[in-house]
């Protein structure tokens, strides 16, 4: 081990990869459920809960503007960070190259999706 | 041994550093009973077999840490392991993962001595007192917060059961951090700040990916897997509020 220690970094990605963790587990099967099997099949929830008006006045409140952001944004973080761990797990340490295309496409995704949102106004 | 013993075949790893390239696996016939452990099985082999048999050992009761080896690939030791639960199947011992071997089954464990000594193992008062002003008073709850941490008897089972420890030797790893948190936790101990510093380093905590398989084989009961993530958490906290109020820990 050596005398001189760098403080690791981790803690912002493990921040975000906690709290997308824990939304992840409170909210997406819930997610999957309506968008995936609910709605297309037309089980259980009446028709039209998803239409293009309803949702585009869930994403212009500001509450629903900042749901969507923190299920999209965060489950991808608390995903990518799994994904870059797995790498190492298996053997792959793709080093700075792998950290920075998996981090990336999380911190891309997030930038997306907050103008996309910011865009659709209030 | 009794007219009705049973036979079980050991499978060794065996490695001598003068003579061998690379570990090999040797099979011996041990008679044994009902109430011989793996590592009675061991010593039976260096008794009767091969007298150049190499392992760590000492007090036979689960309580000195020396006997642990990969027993059927699981971290065990071998004193509180069973042959009976084995026959009538091969049984397979060999020295302790993720560790250099330096002969049979003795592993080499200078690493884990340094992480020991990295985590500044012993009470560093708050405030120093002298003789004259008494003991250090210590009440049941702040006993509690930290005495399970206590019971580690660094046999490096939850070393040889880490796969973070395995894929990176630098990791500070289970064993250390479960003695790290008992300081920490220790109502007497103010030090937490300057051990911090390895806590959050490159070699702290967050190379473990909460596997949890280092609380699943220790023999003590210690759970090092908390130790581990509640200072994940106390490293994230000091990360982030550090320039708040700056107590030590890496720059």
């Amino acid at each position: 081990m050596s005398k001189y220690r760098t403080r690791s970094n981790a803690p912002i990605f493990w921040g975000l990869f906690g709290a997308g963790g824990m939304l992840s587990a409170l909210f997406v099967p819930m997610m999957i459920f309506i968008t995936g099997i609910a709605v297309p099949l037309g089980f259980l929830l009446p028709a039209g809960t998803m239409s293009y008006p309803k949702m585009l006045a869930f994403a212009q409140n500001f509450i629903g503007k900042g749901f969507i952001f923190a299920i999209i944004s965060l489950s991808l973080w608390f995903c990518v960070h799994r994904v870059y761990h797995s790498l190492h797990e298996f053997g792959i340490h793709a080093g700075m190259g792998a950290k920075l295309l998996c981090y990336g496409i999380a911190m891309l995704v997030t930038v997306v999706c907050a103008v996309g949102l910011l865009g659709l106004g209030f | 041994m009794s007219e009705n013993h049973k036979i079980i075949e050991i499978e060794v790893l065996r490695y001598n550093p003068e003579s061998d390239e690379e570990p090999h696996l040797e099979v011996y016939k041990v008679p044994f009973t009902d109430d011989m452990s793996v590592l009675q099985g061991a010593q039976y082999i260096k008794d009767n077999f091969d007298g150049s048999l190499t392992f760590r050992w000492s007090c036979r009761m689960a309580i000195c840490g020396s006997c642990g080896m990969m027993i059927n690939g699981i971290p065990k030791l071998s004193c509180e392991t069973f042959l009976r639960d084995y026959y009538p199947n091969r049984i397979r011992i060999e020295a302790l993962a993720h560790f250099p071997i330096e002969k049979d089954l003795v592993v080499d464990l200078s690493g884990f001595i340094e992480k020991l000594e990295a985590i500044q193992p012993y009470i560093i008062p708050k405030e120093p007192k002298t003789l004259a002003e008494g003991e250090y008073l210590q009440t049941p709850k702040e006993f509690n917060a930290y005495i399970q941490f206590t019971s580690c008897i660094n046999c490096t089972l939850c070393y040889a059961a880490c796969p973070q420890f395995g894929l990176n030797p630098d990791f500070i790893g289970p064993a250390a951090m479960a003695l790290l948190h008992r300081y920490n936790m220790d109502s007497r101990d103010g030090a937490s700040a300057s051990r911090m510093e390895l806590v959050a380093s490159e070699e702290g905590v967050y190379n473990c990916s909460a596997v949890g398989y280092c609380s699943e084989v220790c023999p003590k009961h210690v759970d090092p897997a908390s130790a581990v993530n509640i200072n994940k958490a106390n490293a994230a906290k000091d990360y982030f509020l550090r320039f708040l109020s700056p107590k030590g820990g890496s720059k």
